[in-house]
């Protein structure tokens, strides 16, 4: 009887850590997790990672592309986001995940002349060994994380869409990067911690 | 008088669904609600549908089994795969089997995107558009594990219901959808 047991608590230990696993393996990070560091490409040729930003409170990264219309869609408040948030310490990283060779669009040159005509004022950056977007489990441009840096690493707070209107900026019932934000700044609880939106599938 | 105009409008529709081929009338008959509006490619309608409208589609289609291909023409991946779910919609008909194409394609731009695509390509199976910014409202209830990433796939018959996020070959499509109709 007693074997039957121990059976039992191992299968079941077996299933939890399997699911467990595959859930990790499956879909980056969640809420609440620390985020890794990068050292990626920006369109001017330097290197950057999160470390190099010595007094911020945390970043806004965001995947985005040239080539996927949501993602133009959202340039111009992602500008405007950057502008709001920076000198409050919240930067925007901007980071382009897509192969090239499958998205002419989306190559490192391309990335250039697009962030010149928009006037981007955050650096924009190339994920070359696309080895960053799945661990954080980037599925979709344009896909928001909202980090605080904390003394234990780069916490993630908000993980979704920028807003609840992708056609009408002027239609946003929900601006749900900024509620976020807020909330991360003055130490609230931030309400919406996760949004779903379509998007483009990031090109492997 | 807009009462009028609208009951002719859906007559109209109506009448032109019983012209149409029998696999398209089925499909707007499982549509319970009135469509936002009815937009023409062709000689092919494309009715606009908030989720509401299009969420009868979601449900079980009794006897059938149903494919809804969420796609835009400026989806790479999902314009590469169109042809598998014309082909499987052709080649399964008859064993009631339908193809649903639920467009994204921004409700501003479908004179230049949708429009001339569906014209261009002579799509055979029903073209929906999906007209609802509120996604993260309605993109849990497709699916909760959906990402919202396109392309993506629902194949629903009596008794079961499956969700793809990800792109299809015809011989993958073909084995998914065999499942669904060999129980």
């Amino acid at each position: 009887m007693k074997t039957v047991k121990y059976l039992l608590i191992g299968l079941v230990v077996v299933v939890i850590t399997a699911f467990t696993v595959q859930r990790a393996f499956d879909s980056g990070y969640q809420v609440g997790d620390m985020a890794e560091d990068f050292r990626l490409k920006n369109i001017d040729g330097k290197m950057v990672s999160l470390s190099d930003y010595k007094d911020v409170k945390g970043y806004l990264v965001v995947f985005t592309c040239n080539s996927c219309p949501y993602a133009v869609a959202y340039e111009d408040r992602i500008i405007a986001l950057d502008k709001k948030y920076k000198d409050q310490g919240v930067p925007v990283i901007a980071i382009n995940p897509n192969n090239p060779s499958i998205q002419p669009k989306d190559s490192y040159e391309m990335m250039k002349t697009r962030a010149k005509e928009k006037g981007f004022t955050f650096p924009y950056l190339i994920d070359e060994d696309q080895e960053i977007f799945p661990k954080y489990g980037a599925t979709r441009t344009p896909h928001c994380f909202l980090l605080e840096k904390t003394p234990k690493g780069n916490l993630v707070r908000y993980i979704g869409a920028v807003d609840d209107n992708y056609q009408d900026a002027s239609q946003v019932n929900n601006a749900y990067v900024e509620q976020a934000i807020d909330a991360m700044l003055n130490g609230q609880e931030i309400e919406i911690k996760n949004t779903k939106a379509i998007g483009c599938s990031i090109k492997v | 008088m807009k009462k009028i105009l609208l009951i002719t409008c859906f007559i109209s529709v109506m009448f032109g669904c019983k012209t149409k081929t029998d696999s398209e009338s089925d499909v707007m008959a499982s549509l319970q609600a009135t469509p936002k509006e009815v937009l023409n490619s062709g000689d092919k309608e494309i009715p606009v549908y908030d989720f509401d409208g299009l969420a009868p589609l979601l449900q079980s289609p009794g006897e059938k089994t149903r494919i809804v291909n969420f796609w835009a023409t400026w989806c790479k991946p999902c314009v590469a795969e169109l042809p598998h779910f014309e082909e499987i919609g052709k080649k399964y008909k008859d064993a009631g089997v339908e193809v649903i194409l639920v467009s994204l394609d921004f409700p501003s731009k479908t004179e230049e995107s949708l429009l001339p695509f569906v014209k261009e390509h002579n799509l055979s199976s029903q073209v929906v558009l999906l007209d609802d910014p509120r996604q993260n409202e309605w993109i849990p209830k497709v699916d909760e594990n959906w990402s919202g990433a396109i392309p993506a796939t629902v194949i629903i018959s009596q008794n079961e219901r499956s969700f793809y996020e990800k792109s299809f070959t015809f011989k993958e499509l073909e084995a998914e959808l065999l499942k669904h109709t060999d129980n």
